[in-house]
């Protein structure tokens, strides 16, 4: 008893989401076990334990703020949270969701729903920094078992987790992969995406789609230009930044640019 | 170094040098298409080789085309070549394990250090080869995995008679003839190879193929495919050695104006054959009781390169993209004696967004004279 | 062939909590062959390794003349020094070292001797105060000039205190911002410059800080006369391997952990003045 008492107790909270980076840690099979014996995990739906509102050591959340009860809900997730970590696209970047931060009004609304009076969502979706002050940030869609057990160990540890913000580019090459943006002239996004996937799209010969978000010093404006000079319209170009992490600050201002200037081009041809 | 008359191996003869090495212990490496390019993989056989292969590289582009050209070795280097083998991407460099007590043990990872031989290293990839050693085997802290698999490499070298576009290593002195450092060195023509030896090794192996003399008319056409290989590159660095006009330009415009273009996403540093650096992350098993400590390519292009605890020396991509230009074309003279650069071209065609070192480097040091 | 990598155990013999952020931590050897052979020189540095979390370049505080137990002062901001500042006497970690040339101690007898440290405190340097005040005679006056950016920032008050009381000893304290407890002056550092009586001819500075500070402090002792090759500073940049292999401690034509990280004023004069390397 005092054994399981020194161990960390450890929650997994779900918002808005496809539940994919709860699978993160399913996903982990007999090391989700061994994860079980060095730390408590007293809320976790998807694998059984069910005590949302328990004290914990960690939080580990998933998906984004999109209805008012989510609002109420995440502040007392990181009122019963020493360090809270945000993981998945939705949760760092407000996912796919906040694709309809970029709709011009709520019309899609009626358009989807049969009765659109039920529906009780935000104006915008955001991320859960967006509401609450978060300890570390996982990226991706999904995030990776690696990155979970690796998060944890260093928190067992005593230490705060590292961030992986490198460009994919870089576990790319040391991973040999031949550069598909160069070598195919597909518009790749890794030379503007945060590192953490292991460069999983290009080592199967496929262009990245940004889905860990933006890298620290993302030239977005540059690698606009080479998809341009690829032969990509502005609407092709803005569909890249603004995909499954639209919400990151550096790619929905890279995808407004472009939908700018295909505004312009649109006035312009009449 | 080489043997003063080449001898002959035909076409059709090849395979016995693939068989000789092999058959003298040494895990063969050869150029194969991969992934719409150039790559080196393990070899037996010379079908594996790429026949009639071309490559048409531009900065930021490659691409290979089929030819009816006989030979094997008719294109320009692809993204890698010798530097992976010897300073490996990823590597665990020692182990720790901790008991209950916390008393730590710590071990050296083993090196597996195969006798490995290439074949068709171009005269740039032997240049960077050279400058790799110097960095990574200087006393007193040479690197021990590094020393242990450069000790069982055995180098056969293809003189390069089809440069890319983006090659300039008659600018930088480094090729396109590969004039030490080989073991074998062979020179394609459309019949066969002329092959020398450049190592005692290289001997030994030469004993025991089919060689004929070689004519003299075979001594010409390799000599004009040279001359036609030199003859065939515009481009070209300002200078040999640009150390002082680098530095004197620091505040350069040039330096804001290529930073708007880089992407800082360390392709370059990458497939660069003599950039070194490396980071070093620890990755502590789930249980916490042992702990590995690995080295994996860096560049100079990242954040964590020049993090200092809550400060950042290169914040930006102008300092970042001036680091590496000055290191590499400059303050390299001063510590290893020349130039960082050997002319293979590789950072400008793998450049995702097409930046050309020679085009900034003439912007930066000016037009005029430099040594 | 050893790889130069590898760290050995060490014990943490002893804690102390310096200041709010700033612990010591004074360490030995476990292999007592190993401990036998280890010498430093002040101004060298050690690869300090927290088990699982990594490593961390770290200069010795300690006197070199009991290179058994080594003295490590560091400042707790960063995630490995903020998991080392967690540890405990009789709890361990890796070391490897000594690296880096150390303070021109030889070169400087005969010589006044000026410290001027900012930041983190004297720590780098303190080796080189007990090494000069335990061979008085060699050296000429000694002047110890410490800024900090807030008083409660100083540590070693009570050496300060002691030392200022020393014969041919002259100290010299700053704090940007000053405090109820603050008898020494209130402001910059350089500020205090002009106060140091040294005989610039015959002088020595050594300097460890910010770079900000130390550009400040050349310019001031410059004109003052101090022949710039008579100007030692103790730079710092990332470092992940220390034997000059990883690149990241790259100054020029130089690697910090093998050229560095104690250079004369003049060998890094034309990049020292412009920010970015």
């Amino acid at each position: 008893m005092t054994e399981s008492a020194a161990k960390p107790r450890v929650a997994v909270h779900k918002f808005s989401s496809c539940d994919g980076c709860q699978l993160a840690f399913l996903n982990l099979g007999e090391t989700l076990l061994q994860i079980a014996e060095l730390v408590d995990i007293v809320h976790f739906a998807e694998a059984g334990p069910l005590d949302p509102e328990a004290a914990v050591d960690i939080a580990f959340v998933e998906g984004s703020i999109s209805t008012p009860d989510e609002v109420e809900r995440i502040q007392r997730v990181r009122a019963n949270s020493r360090f809270l970590v945000s993981i998945g696209a939705c949760a760092t970047a407000g996912g796919i969701q906040s694709l309809r931060n970029l709709a011009e009004d709520n019309q899609w609304l009626g358009q989807v729903y049969a009765r659109p009076d039920y529906i009780a969502t935000l104006d915008k979706v955001t991320p859960i920094a967006g509401q609450v002050k978060v300890d570390l940030e996982l990226w991706g869609c999904p995030v990776n078992s690696r990155q979970i057990v690796s998060a944890i160990r260093a928190l067992l540890f005593g230490v705060v987790p590292v961030t992986e913000q490198d460009k994919v580019c870089l576990e790319c090459k040391r991973q040999q992969r031949v550069c598909v943006l160069v070598a195919q002239g597909t518009p790749c996004m890794g030379p503007v995406t945060r590192t953490g996937c292991g460069a999983l799209c290009p080592s199967f010969g496929r262009d990245c789609y940004g889905c860990y978000g933006p890298a620290e010093n993302p030239n977005t404006q540059a690698l606009a230009r080479r998809f341009e000079g690829l032969g990509l319209a502005p609407d092709a170009i803005a569909r890249r930044f603004h995909a499954i992490t639209s919400g990151a600050p550096a790619f929905h201002e890279a995808g407004l640019q472009q939908s700018d200037l295909k505004r312009q081009e649109k006035d312009h041809g009449g | 170094m080489a043997d003063a008359v080449p001898g002959f191996l035909p076409r059709a003869a090849l395979q016995h040098l693939i068989d000789a090495l092999i058959a003298a212990g040494y895990r063969c490496l050869g150029p194969q298409e991969r992934d719409g390019a150039i790559l080196y993989d393990r070899l037996t056989s010379v079908t594996q080789l790429p026949l009639g292969r071309h490559d048409r590289q531009a900065p930021g582009h490659y691409r290979l085309e089929a030819s009816a050209d006989p030979r094997w070795f008719a294109w320009a280097n692809g993204p890698q070549a010798l530097k992976p083998l010897l300073f490996a991407p990823t590597e665990p460099l020692w182990k720790v394990t901790r008991e209950a007590d916390g008393v730590m043990h710590f071990s050296e990872q083993a090196v597996p250090a195969e006798p490995t031989a290439v074949i068709g290293v171009r005269a740039c990839d032997l240049a960077a080869l050279a400058l790799q050693d110097a960095h990574f085997m200087a006393p007193p802290h040479a690197d021990a995995h590094y020393m242990a698999r450069r000790a069982n490499l055995f180098l056969v070298a293809v003189n390069c008679t089809h440069p890319a576009d983006t090659c300039f290593c008659v600018s930088t002195g480094d090729g396109p003839n590969a004039t030490t450092g080989y073991d074998i060195d062979l020179s394609e023509l459309e019949d066969g190879f002329l092959i020398q030896a450049g190592s005692d090794e290289g001997r030994q192996i030469l004993a025991s193929l089919p060689l004929v003399p070689a004519s003299t008319r075979q001594i010409a056409l390799a000599q004009s495919q040279t001359d036609k290989a030199i003859a065939a590159q515009s481009r070209s660095l300002p200078g040999h050695n640009l150390r002082a006009a680098l530095f004197a330009n620091l505040e350069h415009p040039r330096w804001q104006e290529v930073a708007d273009r880089c992407l800082s996403c360390g392709n370059c540093t990458s497939v660069c054959p003599t950039c070194f650096c490396s980071s070093h992350n620890e990755v502590p098993d789930l249980s916490g009781t042992s702990s590995e400590h690995v080295r994996e390519w860096s560049s100079c292009f990242t954040l964590d390169h020049s993090y200092m605890h809550g400060y950042v020396v290169r914040p930006d991509t102008r300092t970042r993209y001036r680091q590496w230009l000055t290191h590499k074309l400059g303050s390299w003279h001063e510590q290893y004696g020349r130039s960082g650069c050997v002319g293979c071209g590789r950072c400008v065609s793998w450049c995702p967004a097409g930046i050309d070192i020679t085009e900034e480097a003439t912007a930066i040091c000016g037009g005029g004279q430099h040594d | 062939m050893t790889s130069p990598y590898v760290p050995a155990e060490a014990l943490i013999l002893d804690r102390i909590q310096e200041s709010k952020s700033i612990f010591t931590l004074r360490l030995q050897l476990t292999d007592p062959v190993r401990r036998e052979a280890f010498r430093f020189e002040p101004g060298q540095f050690n690869m300090l390794y927290l088990y699982g979390v990594g490593e961390i370049p770290i200069s010795i505080s300690s006197d070199p003349h009991d290179p058994e137990t080594l003295g490590h002062t560091i400042r707790a901001v960063g995630r490995i020094s903020q998991g080392l500042s967690t540890l405990e006497p009789g709890q361990r970690l890796g070391i490897r070292g000594p690296y880096g040339r150390p303070w021109p101690l030889q070169a400087a007898e005969g010589h006044d001797v000026l410290v001027v440290t900012g930041g983190l405190g004297c720590a780098p340097v303190v080796a080189v105060i007990n090494y000069v005040l335990l061979r008085r005679e060699h050296y000429g006056r000694l002047i110890i000039i410490q800024g900090v950016k807030h008083s409660e920032d100083l540590i070693w008050r009570d050496r300060y205190a002691y030392w200022s009381t020393l014969p041919n000893t002259q100290v010299l304290l700053a704090s940007d911002h000053g405090g109820p407890i603050w008898p020494w002056h209130v402001g910059r550092v350089t500020d205090v410059f002009d106060d140091a009586r040294i005989n610039p001819d015959h002088c020595f500075a050594m300097m460890c800080g910010p770079e900000g500070m130390m550009r400040a402090g050349i310019k001031n002792l410059t004109q003052r006369g101090v022949p710039e090759d008579h100007i030692y500073l103790s730079m710092e940049r990332n470092m992940q391997c220390a034997v000059g292999h990883c690149g990241h401690c790259q100054y020029g034509a130089s690697f910090l952990c093998r050229q560095g990280p104690i250079y004369a004023y003049p060998a890094i004069k034309p990049l020292f003045r412009t920010r970015g390397f």
